[in-house]
């Protein structure tokens, strides 16, 4: 039998409580034989001071001074003993100095979670209203790595096969007609994952799930009264910690067990899950705002500071993280390894990643280590990296992203140049064409994998919305439509909002039909936003982060109201998978690699092999060859025409002495507008198809 | 309300019943309670809980704490009331016992 280790005796006792040195690393609480161990950094601190708790009591049981020879370097590291870890709440007071100008904000009156803690409480339960009166509002606690994951692990799809469902886990399930047992929370989730499998999907991006405070910057809408939340949780309070309101069982402190639980069988049914990450700023703001953790702890290391002291807002909330800083820098190291390796996260999506390429004092680095390190880092070497290529300083990077050979981004450029095109602009064919290759002219060096191709997300517009409004709703923000972006290059189909009129219904289902169908033939990595596949809609609202009510989430019930649609979606979504000759690592050459004598991707227009990239042009086809996929499969042929009435279309050849069935074509009802591979009609005339005005046609080779 | 534990172990089954809440406060001492049975070479170990109306992570951790003391053991949850099957499905626990409305006969040890 081992002997007990001597490490883990007590040295010391203070009002009953048994410790002694701790380990510097991991930082953190983590449970070791017989006690805890506690570790700190703080590099400008003069003193430390651990505060335990018995969980939701506010007095502490103790405070327990670490004794300077506990200090190694810069960390602060202690073992308590005999501790109920279940029950255990904690945080420290630091003695440092407090000068602002010099970037110190030191107080020792405050109690400071833990930027490592694994679980923070204080929000167990999703909008139950704090006690404002309470001295301090977050406490870590400890989490359990006892999770049975049985057989799995990170799914590690290949990044071309993708198709990427965009979600809110409360919004997802909250309303009532999503029928669940656990509205709003990770179990909800669960319960839809049939839905999710049907739709076709193999990877959800959840907005942000890292603890967060969903009353900061609460308000009442000075006109109707509703509360303004901080609904969709772009303001991390605990990196490491799951959000607990957002699970059913977040009352027991079970969060932990119900994502991961969530996690395990997402995979089990070939679901990848991708985190939306905000690395950019914390929940404590600027000099106004709260001291939670960071700004107490050593604000001079993970704040951007300008040189007296003031706070850079480079992500227009306030504050900047020092993510180039390597303490700061470790610990994002530290947190996306943890969610990889504890919580078998498949890959994350950087919110304003541009941030990250700022040095210490704010300019863009060429050569950012933390993008670097993300892109080398062994334990993250299978995740998905994804970054929104742009932040609030007006550092815009899509394109030009430090990538590595890794780093994928969201395509801005696709989603303008797409919704330009959709509603007819004229000038933007030769733009489509890049598009919808991978935008080579963006990706050359990365492939089109590094292009993250979406026309809504959850920043704007909804898709019905985006062809229902030409400006923007927001008045339910209470921020007198002030806010969201005006720059929509949307169209209404002739009237603002809903309507009752059935051409200009019609003309929006048939829209939202082409933006669909342009997204799954597009080569990259498709996207889309939850609900959007049975025209959900925000009432024209483009900025909808503050609405924990029906404006923010999704409507069931749309799905018998829009059953075409959600049909055309799924089918979409399986002809996509169905066809490799859609996805590939690699950008389309030009030429015939494979002797079938015909090159992979060839442009035409109204005349075959003739584009029309002409400034009034809206008319574009392409054919891509089947026998250059990689595997077997059919030619594909997909006709563009969002010209205002329809027209002629002289077809290449099918090829192989194969013919052409007719796949999609929007402009037709359902059930037509979209065939099963079995069920495809030929057309009767092989070498010109019409396609009906603003529409889209698809067709597929085959043996007659 | 307190939690009123009883244990007992006949050959290879360990039998606790526990009325009351399982809190964090409580779970030491079930902790303490299985500890003690599985110093026995159990094959199954019966929860009867159908009097106990709350069950905490604490408690939960428990059943992962005998699962790992002994990766062979079956457990049964007996009787469970409505909010703890909730809690055992949302969290994943579920899978990981046999939840049933009588004791298991002498055929589920095999």
């Amino acid at each position: 039998m081992m002997e007990p280790r001597i490490d883990y005796y007590p040295t010391h006792e203070y009002q009953g409580f048994k410790f002694r040195r701790g380990h510097t690393l991991p930082f953190g609480a983590t449970v070791v034989p017989s006690g805890v161990n506690f570790s700190l950094f703080s590099s400008a601190a003069t003193g430390c001071t651990l505060v335990l708790f018995r969980k939701h009591e506010e007095e502490p049981m103790v405070e327990i001074e670490f004794p300077q020879e506990f200090r190694i370097g810069d960390v602060y590291s202690m073992i308590v003993f005999d501790l109920d870890v279940e029950e255990l709440e904690y945080g420290y007071r630091m003695d440092g100095p407090w000068n602002p100008s010099a970037g110190h904000r030191f107080d020792r009156t405050k109690v400071l979670c833990d930027p490592y803690a694994r679980v923070v409480g204080g929000r167990d339960i999703w909008r139950e209203e704090p006690d404002w009166e309470k001295r301090q509002h977050h406490r870590g606690r400890l989490a359990f790595n006892d999770f049975d994951w049985e057989h799995d692990r990170p799914l590690e799809i290949p990044t071309e096969d993708l198709v990427i469902y965009e979600t809110h886990v409360r919004g997802f399930t909250a309303h009532p007609s999503s029928g669940v047992s656990a509205p709003g929370t990770y179990a909800g989730i669960r319960e839809k994952i049939p839905y999710l499998k049907e739709l076709g999907v193999n990877c959800i991006e959840l907005l942000p799930i890292f603890e967060f405070d969903e009353w900061e910057n609460s308000r009442k809408h000075p006109d109707t009264g509703e509360w303004l939340l901080n609904y969709w949780g772009y303001s991390t309070l605990g990196f490491f910690a799951p959000k607990a309101g957002f699970a059913a069982t977040g009352r027991f402190g079970m969060q932990v067990d119900e994502l991961k639980t969530l996690i395990k069988e997402l995979h089990q049914a070939g679901i990848e899950v991708m985190l939306d990450v905000v690395f950019n700023h914390t929940a404590e703001g600027d000099h106004r705002g709260p001291v939670i953790s960071y700004r107490g702890l050593d604000n001079k290391t993970y704040y951007i500071l300008t040189p007296d002291g003031w706070y850079y807002n480079f992500s227009g909330c306030g504050n900047t993280l020092n993510c180039n800083h390597p303490v700061v820098r470790n610990m994002v190291l530290d947190c996306l390894r943890y969610w990889a390796a504890e919580y078998h996260v498949d890959g994350f999506r950087f919110d304003l990643a541009s941030i990250l390429g700022r040095d210490q004092n704010g300019a863009p680095l060429s050569n950012p280590p933390l993008l670097e390190s993300l892109a080398y880092d062994p334990v993250l070497s299978k995740c998905k990296l994804i970054a929104e290529a742009w932040d609030a300083g007006g550092l815009y990077q899509v394109g030009s992203f430090p990538a590595y050979g890794r780093w994928a981004e969201w395509n801005g450029k696709y989603r303008d140049s797409t919704r330009k095109f959709l509603k007819g602009d004229t000038g933007h064919v030769g733009e489509i064409a890049t598009r919808i290759q991978g935008s080579p002219d963006l990706y050359y060096y990365r492939g089109p994998t590094a292009s993250v191709n979406f026309i809504t997300c959850h920043d704007g517009f909804t898709l019905r919305d985006l062809f229902s409004y030409n400006y923007k709703h927001n008045e339910a923000n209470g921020e007198n439509n002030n806010d969201g972006s005006n720059d929509n290059e949307s169209w209404n189909c002739g009237w603002e909002g809903e309507s009752t009129d059935p051409a200009v219904n019609h003309m929006r289902a048939q829209m939202m039909k082409n933006a669909i169908c342009l997204l799954m033939v597009s080569r990259g990595i498709p996207m889309l936003l939850m609900g959007d596949e049975f025209g959900r809609t925000q009432h024209g609202n483009n900025n909808a982060y503050c609405h924990d009510d029906e404006l923010g989430w999704m409507d069931w019930a749309l799905a018998q109201d829009n059953p075409e649609l959600l049909r055309f979606t799924r089918e979409m979504v399986r002809f996509r998978h169905q066809h490799p000759v859609l996805r590939s690592k690699s950008f389309f050459e030009h030429r015939d690699r494979v002797g079938s004598g015909y090159p992979d991707i060839s442009f035409h227009g109204t005349q075959a092999y003739w584009p029309d990239f002409s400034p009034g042009s809206r008319c574009l086809a392409f054919r891509l060859d089947g026998a250059h996929a990689g595997s077997p499969d059919s030619s594909i042929y997909v006709a563009m025409n969002m010209y205002w009435d329809g027209l002629p279309y002289q077809l290449p050849p099918a090829g192989d002495g194969k013919s052409w069935k007719i796949a999609v074509n929007t402009s037709m009802p359902s059930p037509h507008d979209i065939y099963s591979t079995s069920e495809a009609p030929f057309l009767q005339d092989q070498s010109s198809a019409i396609v009906g005005p603003r529409s889209m046609m698809v067709l597929v080779a085959d043996s007659q | 309300m307190p939690l009123d534990i009883k244990s007992s172990v006949e050959g290879t089954t360990g039998r606790l019943k526990l009325a009351g809440e399982l809190d964090g406060a409580s779970a030491p001492a079930v902790r303490t309670e299985v500890e003690k049975m599985l110093t026995n070479k159990l094959d199954r170990l019966v929860l009867l809980v159908e009097e106990l109306s709350f069950m905490a992570s604490a408690g939960l951790r428990i059943i992962i704490f005998a699962k790992q003391r002994q990766p062979q053991l079956k457990i049964y949850v007996v009787k469970p009331q409505e909010p703890i099957v909730e809690t055992l499905k949302k969290t994943g626990f579920y899978d990981a016992v046999y939840v049933q409305d009588s004791e298991p006969g002498e055929a589920a040890a095999q």
